[in-house]
């Protein structure tokens, strides 16, 4: 009885722990092992060595989603944060009707990507979306059909993602505007500080933790993009929009290539981690130091 | 109603030891607090006592029955906690009632206990609002009436007076001796206040660095501390620390702040000293700013040369702060004496309440 | 001299004030403009689907239907007037709605429980254990998704809700977890340790004292967990097809492969019937909703 009630606690995490050990490390170290074997169709368990990796990057397809991911990343960030960062600052002047402002920037959050990619699909359909619109508004030779040509439709996957989490990177940014300790405001502006150097010489500078959140989440998400590309080109034309994701599945359900399709999958967590593990270290310590 | 014995408890955090060896008698009936500066392992030793951490090792005897391996709330000891730790969701009846509930009391003596305890606290009118419609003072009651409520062995406070502020807190300390001056209860109490100790205690363990520096009754502490901890610790300001030697010519015994200055002799042939020293040993002696006298007090007083530097003015009394053979030496005079800065003044110490310290050892000698 | 200075003020005050004042418009005009940017998805997802294709075909993007036409949502919802064979959403709307609610109250208690044992009743280890959950709310889940696959095979329940349930709690937990161990973090200790020394146990104090003052992480969590398995794409398309399949795969189905004439009508209704339950969430819980993405972003 008296061991039971001391290590009651310890009983109850065990089966969230169990589940969690299993099914996510557990389930990671499968595919990492799957990933050095010959396997197709079925798991083979006889140990091949590195093959997959080789044969993962001699494959154009694959240089192709690497690349869209980097284009894709790259802008999705610089867009999010930029736009996030702009509205934040505005909302934070004392407007009247932000309560209503931050509603409709931060509805896309609540859609799923897939409602994400059926809209824009629409808006950006060559025949009669937004293109057809503009002619319409006598601007006839305007023409918008990235959505079909290769090389342009990782941009509209861009235009898609940045219009669903822009929002969210505002929300967070002005979370932590208003976080920041009045009185360094009020000293700034009795020093005689403008709106703008308040804002890029000290408000800013002091955010540097939201921007590492802001960009750890963004980076985490831009890998995980999956259902973005699938509802709004597929991977497509061809496969010029393809991404790891996509790539990962369709390897894996659609051309029988277990092995191959876990290297990939194991590209794609090393890189979460290469990002994930540095920040959530800089940021336990950074509890650490508090206590 | 019982005594606590508390037997050689070491215990660690990590490679930290936050006890080292920890002794404390306490009897039926006493007010012992445990005072020290934050981090002393004051608070760590109240929750071993309560059963909330567990020790390396030594022993906890309640009524001289080893309760090491009693779940806290079989042990029959009530703890009053800083943030008081009212229960958010609950009324002040429910709060104070809970520990009944769980001991299955019957509704009477519930209702009984209930009604004899927020008779004492005199928070009657409160029993249905939530701890967030109460002040600070409110809430401090309720904590106390949950501890109350069960009629515990030993009670346990843990600095409960540090969020008030400064009023409240002098009218609650007076409530909490009142309280026990009624009740009689063993009680053991934690702050880093001196003046509530002093105030409040019949026995103060001072404690540092995981080690009881001194145990004993205020007076005795002010009086004799038993080492330079505890000397610099009580008392506001702080007791003058004066390094020095010790000399002897002839018969007679003096302290020496400066070897070179021979108006610097203090006389210390009626010092009890606890052992024998030798001669030209460094040692700090000790003298509280109170008794420093502008004029001559007794015959015991020794003169010494001074100069004044700075005063502050509080009220009913000043703090004047002289230069003593370049060593700082703090005066504490009725606001009534005028004192001018930057003059050579003739300051009379007594003799009789002086205390010496190794300077090593910081020991008492 | 004074009068020559109160002009000079006069002067100072005045300039500022227009400098305001022009700021300001400024200011609104940014906003307005990127609240078009937000709204115009939303908005000619609405109009769309009172269209007709006709009307589609010759009108432009934002301009209002004539007439208020549902047929397109009756297709999308049930299929009605349509031929047989194609995909509508009322089934996999309530296979979605089966799936989200014993995931989102399973994975929530659970949570709750994790975070209160981890925070409160600290014990060797614990710290790494939390270490375990946090990063596991950032693998990406093609690492762990042909094995999950292959074990939801070995039980028998792939393609079936119960075994979206089963994945749902399991990849949510960790949210879940981190969730309320934040919050109960923040929560005194000593109301802990009061409640011992009353004579409570482990369970008496989850349900009696914590759970009663749970209520703000319980809803964020809730609504979370809600958003994330309602509108989760991966799990549903890799572990479920044809008629057990959830709404977003469906919807995606429907867009992609429904029949040979596009009815671009019936694909707005039917995105919007699939957003619908997570809009109103967030219309009705959206200061709750915020705090989530805030609480699952301000990690550790």
């Amino acid at each position: 009885m008296f061991w039971l009630k001391r290590n009651l606690p310890r009983i109850v995490i065990a089966p969230s722990f169990g589940v969690i050990a299993w099914f996510v490390y557990g389930f990671i170290f499968w595919t990492i092992y799957v990933s050095f074997t010959k396997s197709k169709l079925l798991p083979q368990y006889q140990f091949w060595g590195l093959d997959q990796y080789y044969r993962l990057w001699s494959m154009p397809r694959w240089h192709i989603a690497v690349e869209n991911l980097f284009i894709f990343t790259i802008l999705f960030i610089i867009l999010c944060v930029l736009i996030g960062i702009i509205l934040a600052i505005l909302l934070d002047q004392k407007i009247r009707a932000e309560g209503f402002l931050r509603t409709i920037y931060l509805y896309p959050m609540a859609l799923s990507f897939i409602v994400t990619g059926t809209a824009w699909r629409w808006m950006l359909n060559p025949t009669l979306g937004l293109e057809k619109f503009a002619q319409d508004l006598g601007f006839s030779s305007f023409t918008f059909d990235w959505l079909v040509t290769p090389g342009m439709s990782i941009y509209t996957i861009v235009i898609a993602g940045v219009w669903q989490s822009s929002g969210f990177i505002m929300a967070i940014f002005l979370a932590g505007l208003r976080s920041i300790d009045d009185e360094i405001i009020k000293a700034a502006k009795i020093d005689g500080a403008g709106l703008i150097s308040l804002y890029t010489k000290i408000i800013l500078p002091m955010m540097r933790p939201v921007f590492m959140s802001a960009i750890v989440i963004l980076v985490h998400l831009a890998i995980k993009s999956y259902d973005l590309v699938i509802a709004l080109t597929a991977g497509g034309p061809g496969i010029s929009s393809d991404m790891p994701a996509v790539f990962m599945t369709q390897m894996a359900f659609h051309r029988s290539e277990i092995g191959l399709a876990s290297a990939s999958a194991i590209m794609m967590f090393l890189t979460v981690s290469a990002i994930v593990v540095p920040y959530l270290y800089s940021e336990l310590k950074r509890e650490d130091d508090r206590k | 109603m019982a005594n606590l014995k508390i037997i050689d408890i070491n215990k660690n955090f990590g490679k930290t030891e936050v006890l080292k060896g920890i002794n404390l008698d306490i009897n039926d009936g006493e007010f012992l607090v445990l005072l020290g500066p934050s981090g002393c392992g004051k608070s760590t030793l109240l929750n071993t006592i309560a059963g909330l951490e567990t020790s390396k090792s030594g022993e906890i005897l309640i009524d001289n029955y080893k309760v090491n391996d009693m779940e806290p709330s079989d042990r029959d000891i009530a703890l009053v906690f800083q943030s008081y730790a009212l229960y958010p969701a609950m009324t002040v009846k429910k709060n104070i009632t809970f520990s009944l509930e769980q001991r299955k009391t019957s509704k009477d003596k519930i209702e009984e206990a209930l009604n004899r305890v927020s008779t004492l606290l005199k928070i009657k009118e409160l029993l249905e609002r939530k701890p967030s419609q109460l002040s600070g003072g409110q809430r401090q009651r309720v904590a106390m009436g949950r501890a109350l409520v069960r009629d515990p062995k030993i009670f346990l406070f843990d600095e409960p007076l540090s969020n008030l502020d400064a009023k409240l807190r002098v009218e609650m300390r007076r409530e909490i001796k009142k309280l026990h001056q009624n009740l009689k209860t063993t009680v053991v109490y934690v702050t880093h206040d001196q003046t509530e100790a002093m105030s409040l205690g019949t026995n103060i363990a001072i404690m540092n660095h995981g080690v009881i520096q001194q145990c004993d009754t205020p007076k005795n502490i002010y009086d004799y501390p038993n080492n330079i901890f505890v000397a610099d610790f009580i008392g506001s300001p702080s007791m003058n620390l004066i390094k020095g030697k010790i000399k002897q010519e002839n018969n007679n015994i003096f302290f020496v702040a400066n070897e070179h200055l021979k108006e610097s002799k203090i006389p210390l042939n009626d010092y009890k000293f606890k052992q024998k020293i030798n001669a030209d040993k460094k040692i700090v002696l000790g003298i509280r700013p109170e008794h420093l006298y502008v004029e001559k007090n007794s015959s015991s007083d020794c003169e010494i040369k001074v100069k004044s530097e700075l005063a502050e003015y509080i009220g009913h009394e000043q703090i004047i702060t002289f230069n003593y053979c370049d060593q700082q030496l703090l005066g504490k005079f009725p606001s009534t004496i005028d004192i001018i800065i930057n003059k050579e003044y003739k300051l009379n110490l007594d003799i009789n309440k002086i205390s010496l310290f190794d300077e090593v050892t910081e020991e008492r000698l | 001299m004074i009068e020559n200075n109160n002009q000079k003020y006069q002067q100072l005050e005045k300039a500022s004030k227009t400098k305001n004042t022009i700021y300001r418009w400024i200011l609104f005009l940014i906003l307005a403009v990127f609240a078009a940017y937000y709204i115009a998805p939303l908005y000619v997802m609405i109009v769309t689907s009172f269209k007709t294709m006709a009307e589609i075909r010759q009108g432009n993007l934002f301009a209002l239907p004539n007439d208020l036409n549902l047929e397109s949502w009756y297709v999308a919802w049930n299929g009605q007037g349509f031929a047989a064979g194609d995909v509508f959403l009322k089934t996999y709307f309530w296979n979605s709605a089966k799936m989200v609610l014993p995931a989102v109250i399973i994975s929530t208690i659970m949570g709750a429980i994790n975070g209160y044992a981890l925070t409160k009743w600290r014990f060797k280890g614990d710290s790494y254990i939390f270490l375990l959950f946090l990063f596991g709310t950032f693998i990406p889940y093609q690492s762990i998704l042909l094995p999950m696959s292959r074990t939801l095979g070995f039980m028998g329940i792939s393609n079936s809700i119960f075994g979206l349930i089963l994945v749902h709690v399991i990849y949510g937990l960790c949210f879940t977890t981190l969730f309320c161990r934040n919050y109960y973090v923040s929560i005194s200790d000593e109301i802990v340790k009061a409640a011992r020394i009353d004579g409570a146990g482990f369970f008496k104090i989850f349900f009696k004292i914590m759970l009663p003052i749970s209520a703000p992480i319980l809803v964020v969590t809730v609504i979370w967990q809600f958003t994330q398995i309602w509108n989760d794409f991966l799990f549903g398309a890799t572990f479920t097809f044809g008629k057990e399949a959830p709404i977003q795969v469906a919807l995606n189905n429907m867009v992609l492969t429904s029949s040979s004439v596009k009815r671009y009508n019936v694909d707005m209704a039917a995105a919007i019937i699939a957003g619908f339950p997570t809009l109103i969430v967030y219309v009705l819980a959206g200061k709750y909703f915020i705090r989530g993405l805030t609480a699952g972003s301000v990690k550790g």
